[in-house]
């Protein structure tokens, strides 16, 4: 993190040498720093509700959390890139329902082509979105709310404005969310997985280095040849994917397609990346830190509950959690930058 | 195939962007293990040169040759390929990002087959490539912690990692302190004695003396001749770079010199300037130059209430000032002239008129509601008194010329009641003619009994300028240099100088 290296090299002076494990250490700060907090967190609702921290409960907060983390990981190099989509939501809701109308006409199907088939379609939509932000030059903000509608129709067109629900779908297409293999639910396996072809995409290829590149800073990427609009749209075409991907699974575990499902969704997922470190400004995210913002909104959406908190006061909870973190950093980073200061001897 | 006399060949180069000729049939000749120097007045076309060389921009007409063969770049990664890097002007680096991503942004070391990153390699060829240059710090630092000699050296690692045999550095001296410089063309000879061929663009003659041998200028967007550096003689270099004796161009007039209005004393702002002192009168121009990053603009959004100083105090009109935003600041009668007039002084998309107004509108409202009239009136007579040219109030600001954008945004000071005018590189990114307006009437308002602190890099319009000069190094006045000393050599030196007298900001000040 950007902060965390000035601070070393603000404490080391002229001597930078030891500054990589310092920078590392201190690089580290902000995930340990929401680790203690999701820890102190789980304690307390521990000793109010001990079922909280039981097998089933855990497990069952990994469940709940696997999709918004699987849609976070899009969100993220989104976000990076200077971007915003604000039409996940909307794409999750189409794939899955044009998945679930589609397990209901061929009831046979294997359960991947489903899986096929909302990706397909998510992918497609993203594309779209992709094409609008990187060669048209629409704003993401724009380009993503025209399409949230857009998609939003066609959800509602498809399905004739009605319902798909359990019995329509076939057991095959309700046990991809709701089996498991070892014990684990297959949504978190999905999940995990998710994550390490995430993380070997952004830490270890080009390609990855290169979002980052672009969001930090987006002249330069240019001028040492990087082609930004491929870039720009193959990340809007990977969170169209991931949202596919989420729509099948979203409507597989709940075993109902609906118009309005996931709707406001996609504000959970930002919510998730800012907990996690991503800054809005581009060029700086981390899959860690990412994954924890995702696991906090979890924890706080199946503890509330468990300790007898009123849904009104949960909304205002997580909105005051995600508002202090913000706060919290930005502190950090007002301290650090003085310190930078101070160091530069006039 | 026999090595062709010149690596590098333009010929007859044209670039026009929308509304401009930057480039207008231009020719440069680069030979094999050359430092060339590229000189020119600010808006002589050298970065656009720059970006058609790198493939940035395709230019309308002309030629390129390199090694005697024909290209022609359509894409970035083609000049790169063909072994041209640049270090541009603005460091154009990823401060999210550790050194050795910068290095090799664009050609990371990977595996074949798998395509991964080979992140150990890398971090072992960019920390031998930052020893070879004689730096100190990891490659796993991040690029935004580096100071921007650090930085420098980074990109210059970059240049390295490609091979490059074709080396372009835009002003790479520009924000450099004078041992800092003296290590870059160290390293840069190194590059040299190498094979590379470098182009070394530059405002500093000192840098061409101490390393080029050959020297081509640029004016007003076009070329005007190449020859070698101990053939030309410095005044000869000069006209041929300005085009016109100096001394025409600046209309100065002796003003006459009133009381004080402003005094600092010992100010200072942790981590930007410390113990700043000199003084201003009426009808006084004091000219505050030094490199970039010196802390003269940081000086005066102190004294504009942009920002707050720690330490020290201002004087204005006898009584301590204590001003806590700009607001404030035009009350008490200080105006501030932004460094960036499209960003910071004008708002784009509205009229001359409206522009101009804006910061008295106060004056025109009665309720709430504004006179429209009356403020069109002002806007008018104003617009007239600097002398703007446009077809009404009603043209739109974007519309405009980087001269005459200048001189809306003079009108807008013009609005208040003013004793103080702070201009911050006023004559930046303006037209020669524009250039000579605009002195014109900077010299019209001191004498008008304005005291004008003026803001700026360009030395000769801070000798044909300015009655007082003070010169900044790392966020202290190292000298105050009256008009009978005023020489570039004199400014240079104490801009640059390590060992400078320490301030001598009481004689200066008194004086």
């Amino acid at each position: 993190m950007k902060q965390a290296a000035t601070n070393s090299a603000a404490l080391q002076g002229a001597g930078h040498d030891k500054s990589g494990s310092l920078s590392a250490n201190i690089a580290k700060f902000r995930e340990l720093g929401l680790l203690l907090f999701i820890v102190i967190l789980s304690v307390g609702v521990q000793l109010r509700n001990p079922s909280f921290l039981t097998w089933e409960n855990i497990s069952d907060i990994a469940t709940n959390t696997a999709i918004l983390s699987i849609l976070a990981v899009g969100m993220m190099l989104v976000i990076i890139t200077r971007g915003i989509d604000l039409s996940i939501g909307a794409t999750l809701a189409l794939s899955g329902m044009v998945s679930a109308l589609t397990v209901s006409q061929y009831p046979d199907l294997h359960p991947l082509l489903a899986v096929g088939v909302g990706v397909g379609v998510g992918l497609v939509c993203g594309v779209v979105i992709g094409f609008l932000v990187s060669w048209i030059n629409i704003l993401p903000i724009i380009a993503t709310l025209g399409m949230m509608n857009v998609f939003r129709g066609l959800t509602f067109e498809t399905s004739g404005g009605k319902w798909v629900s359990a019995h329509q779908m076939p057991e095959s297409f309700k046990a991809i969310a709701t089996g498991s293999v070892f014990g684990i639910n297959n949504l978190i396996l999905i999940a995990i997985a998710i994550y390490i072809v995430a993380y070997y995409f952004v830490s270890h290829t080009r390609t990855g280095r290169r979002v980052y590149a672009i969001g930090s800073n987006p002249e330069s990427a240019e001028i040492s040849g990087i082609r930004t609009g491929r870039i720009l749209w193959l990340v809007y075409s990977i969170m169209g994917g991931l949202s596919g991907l989420a729509g099948v699974l979203w409507v597989s575990k709940f075993a109902s397609a609906q118009g309005d499902t996931a709707s406001g969704y996609e504000l959970s997922v930002i919510a998730a990346c800012v907990l996690g470190g991503v800054s809005i400004a581009g060029g700086v995210g981390k899959l860690s830190g990412v994954i924890l913002g995702a696991v906090l909104l979890g924890i706080l959406n199946n503890a509330l509950p468990m300790i007898n908190v009123s849904p009104f006061w949960q909304n205002f909870i997580q909105g005051s959690i995600i508002l202090i973190a913000v706060l919290v950093n930005a502190l950090v980073k007002r301290g650090i930058d003085r310190n930078n200061l101070m160091r530069r001897k006039i | 195939m026999a090595e062709a006399e010149y690596v590098l060949e333009l010929r007859g180069i044209t670039k026009i962007f929308p509304g401009v000729k930057a480039l207008d049939d231009v020719y440069f000749k680069l030979k094999p293990g050359e430092i060339h120097a590229l000189m020119g007045e600010n808006g002589a076309g050298k970065s656009t040169f720059i970006k058609v060389i790198t493939g940035v921009h395709a230019p309308e007409e002309g030629d390129m040759f390199l090694n005697g063969r024909k290209v022609s770049f359509k894409h970035p990664t083609d000049a790169q390929k063909a072994g041209i890097a640049a270090i541009y002007q603005h460091v154009t680096n990823y401060p999210d990002l550790s050194v050795t991503e910068n290095i090799f942004m664009g050609h990371e070391k990977i595996q074949k087959g798998t395509r991964r990153i080979r992140w150990k390699e890398m971090h072992e060829e960019a920390g031998r490539l930052l020893k070879e240059l004689g730096a100190g710090f990891s490659p796993k630092t991040l690029m935004g912690a580096l100071s921007v000699a650090e930085q420098q050296i980074v990109e210059i690692a970059k240049a390295l990692s490609v091979n490059a045999k074709i080396i372009i550095m835009d002003e790479p001296t520009a924000a450099l302190t004078k041992n800092e410089s003296e290590e870059l063309y160290r390293i840069t000879e190194r590059l040299r004695d190498n094979g590379a061929s470098i182009i070394f663009i530059s405002h500093r003659f000192e840098d061409m003396y101490r390393l080029a041998s050959k020297v081509t200028v640029f004016r007003d967007s076009k070329y005007i001749g190449t020859w070698d550096v101990d053939e030309i003689s410095n005044p000869d270099l000069i006209v041929a770079m300005v085009g016109r004796e100096i001394s025409q161009l600046f209309p100065k007039t002796e003003a006459k010199i009133g009381e004080e209005l402003l005094r600092l004393e010992g100010l200072g702002k942790t981590g930007y300037f410390a113990d700043v002192s000199f003084s201003l009168r009426r009808g006084e121009i004091l000219g505050l130059t030094g490199l970039v990053g010196a802390g003269r603009t940081e000086v005066c959004e102190t004294l504009f209430g942009v920002s707050k100083h720690d330490k020290g105090t201002i004087v204005f009109k006898g009584q301590e000032l204590k001003v806590k935003s700009p607001k404030e600041a035009m009350k008490v009668g200080i105006g501030y002239l932004p460094e960036d007039r499209q960003k910071q002084g004008l708002v784009l998309q509205w009229g001359i008129g409206r522009n101009i107004t804006l910061p008295a509108l106060k004056r025109f409202s009665n309720k709430g509601m504004l006179n429209n009239r009356k403020e069109l009136d002002l806007a008018k007579q104003l617009a007239e008194k600097v002398g703007v040219k446009a077809k009404s109030v009603f043209t739109l600001a974007s519309a405009l010329s980087g001269g005459n954008q200048q001189k809306v945004v003079f009108a807008k000071l013009l609005t208040g009641d003013l004793d103080v005018l702070i201009l911050d590189e006023p004559t930046k990114g303006v037209d020669v003619g524009a250039k000579s307006a605009i002195y014109e009437m900077i010299s019209d308002l001191a004498n008008a009994g304005y005291g004008i602190i003026m803001v700026s890099s360009e030395m000769p319009e801070i000798i044909g300028m300015c009655d007082r000069v003070a010169v900044m190094r790392e966020g202290r006045i190292t000298a105050i240099l009256d008009r009978e000393g005023l020489t570039q050599e004199a400014i240079l030196a104490a801009s640059m100088d390590d060992s400078a007298p320490a301030t001598d900001g009481k004689r200066g000040a008194g004086a």
